[in-house]
């Protein structure tokens, strides 16, 4: 049984369609209901919502086999699990934002709110910037209104949360996007369905570009 | 032997392996000077160390790894080989979690002449340790010079080289390809390189493809051929992926998987280049098996904490406790004997000390 950990959403139900078209099938899962686990024997899988920020926990400690994980994530966690695959969905990129009066002073220590607090540390450290690392869990764009830091580092979709709140993006660290990951172990005693899945979706991603 | 936990029988068994080979016990304090882990802070799995101050001023500390101490201790010989295991306590910051947690571990050093035979050797008893731990198990063998000499003939940045070390660890294709294309080179014998994975007999011919006339291929397939006349080759896979830190590792790496274990159990290789640190001529080779993850195989939990309980009451006769006591365990059975029940204690019968003798009040079996 292969067992599959997706993100809980939209981009989880994008990727469920990938994996059905690749051969692995759970037309339980269309149900509308509350339940987070469903199997299909015949096909061999198990798919579960998880949070999406979870998934990586899943697949590195061997809950999962297989899952789909931001790049945000992994690189904020750097789980010791495989990167198969960037399945070019979910784009978006993690930058650095600041009111549009904002004017750096590499003199001061510079403030900086994020969720992502090991990003932003190595990002910081690569350029060899003193930073004051403020963690906040959310509504992130509304520290440097209220003075809390003077920049901060997040996922920047469309932008439009950023324009709102009278935000600018000064710098993109690294652009993100959605990869197919897998546990070391599971990798190796389940490989077969593992390949096929990773061809199929290989395949699929190019079809998308 | 069924009273030992599974890692407890396990140790055992390796313990009996490598004496079979001709491997000294290494036996060692708990306690090192700081001083060796400061050095090579980054040989080290985490590096956080439990620290104390000895009294004589010096700052000392609880072993968070074996194989530095072992090669602190070692002679530096150049004409033979000093083959010795060990079965240790390590403390170590355990991932996610933050906190110290004890480990037990069991491996192995070769330091000396290390040859093909020894690399063989040590490669023929990690899968032996492993096939004493499950049938169900695979070796996964790479090699850091045939990864050196692919990764070197791209002329990339130290960062880009160290970057894309990280990538083949993690089977990253995609960010091998973007890398290469940001340094202008062509990545594309990197990647069929992490591509080729799976049993000897099918890597071996692709690789000789990929990098052709390699010292480090034909060693590979020397050592491949000489564990496949012992029989030892039967799991043992060609995977790229193993990789290690280039400061301190070098040719032949691998790792141990267990199916139900989700991490690796066995993890070791040749480590040259942290012997060349440390000042040695000698080379060296080992591995250690992660005694601690054996817990996930055991798969039956116990149903009853005890097969007895034997309740008495104030001022009962003590012989006669002790003989019905005797009684029971003289036929296998765990017994406890307890003035009053213990809650949540999990029995399967409940026995009661009266005048008259030993009733039973309660039988769950």
């Amino acid at each position: 049984m292969l067992n599959v950990a997706l993100p809980k959403g939209r981009l989880g139900e994008k990727v469920y369609a990938m994996f059905e078209k690749a051969g692995f099938p759970c037309p339980s899962i269309k149900e509308n209901n509350r339940k987070l686990i469903f199997e299909n024997q015949e096909a061999g899988v198990r798919y579960f919502w998880v949070k999406p920020s979870d998934v990586a926990i899943y697949v590195e400690r061997g809950a999962a086999d297989l899952g789909v994980a931001g790049k945000d994530i992994l690189l904020e966690y750097q789980p010791d699990v495989y990167e198969l695959l960037d399945l070019d969905i979910g784009k978006c990129r993690m930058a650095v934002a600041a009111q549009k009066s904002f004017r750096d002073n590499p003199q001061k220590t510079l403030r900086v709110a994020t969720k992502f607090t090991n990003i932003a540390k190595n990002y910081y450290a690569s350029m060899g910037r003193d930073i004051d690392m403020i963690h906040l869990n959310g509504s992130i764009e509304i520290a440097p209104i209220l003075g809390l830091s003077d920049v901060i580092v997040d996922i920047v979709e469309t932008g439009t949360t950023l324009k709102e709140n009278d935000l600018e993006v000064i710098e993109t660290i690294v652009p993100i996007s959605a990869r197919l990951i897998a546990n070391k172990a599971g990798f190796k005693f389940k490989q077969a369905p593992i390949e096929t899945i990773v061809a199929s979706l290989a395949a699929q991603t190019e079809e998308a570009k | 032997m069924d009273v030992l936990k599974y890692e407890e029988k396990a140790i055992f068994s390796l313990r009996a392996l490598y004496q079979t080979y001709g491997y000294a016990q290494y036996k060692m304090s708990k306690f090192e000077e700081y001083d060796l882990y400061v050095r090579n802070k980054n040989f080290l799995v985490s590096d956080h160390i439990i620290t104390f101050t000895d009294t004589d001023g010096k700052l000392m500390a609880l072993k968070p790894d074996v194989t530095l101490s072992i090669i602190k201790n070692s002679k530096d010989i150049t004409d033979s080989v000093q083959k010795v295991y060990y079965n240790e306590n390590v403390y170590r910051v355990s991932k996610g979690t933050h906190s110290f947690k004890e480990i037990m571990q069991v491996g192995l050093e070769c330091l000396g002449a290390v040859d093909s035979y020894c690399i063989f050797e040590v490669l023929k008893l990690a899968c032996e340790s492993l096939a004493l731990i499950s049938s169900d198990f695979v070796l996964d063998l790479s090699n850091l010079d045939i990864i050196a000499e692919v990764i070197d003939s791209l002329g990339v940045s130290d960062q880009a080289r160290k970057n894309l070390l990280t990538c083949v660890g993690e089977k990253n294709l995609h960010s091998i390809s973007a890398i290469c294309a940001e340094e202008g080179v062509d990545g594309s014998r990197l990647r069929r390189l992490v591509s080729t994975y799976g049993v000897p007999a099918e890597v071996l011919p692709v690789l000789h493809e990929i990098v052709p006339e390699s010292p480090a291929v034909a060693q590979l397939e020397t050592v491949l051929q000489a564990l496949a006349h012992s029989g030892a080759d039967a799991n043992v896979r060609i995977d790229f992926s193993v990789v290690g830190d280039m400061n301190y590792y070098n040719g032949f790496v691998f790792k141990g998987f267990i199916s139900g274990v989700a991490s690796g159990v066995l993890s070791g290789g040749q480590y040259d280049n942290l012997m060349d640190k440390m000042g040695r001529k000698s080379r060296a080779i080992g591995f250690a098996v992660y005694l601690d993850l054996l817990e996930q195989l055991c798969e039956t939990d116990r149903e009853y904490d005890v097969d007895a309980v034997i309740l008495y009451d104030d001022g009962a006769d003590l012989a006669a406790l002790f003989d019905a006591h005797k009684l029971l365990t003289s036929s296998g059975m765990r017994v406890t004997v307890q003035k009053s029940l213990p809650e949540k204690l999990r029995y399967k019968q409940l026995l009661k000390l009266q005048e008259r003798g030993v009733e039973i009040i309660e039988n769950h079996a």
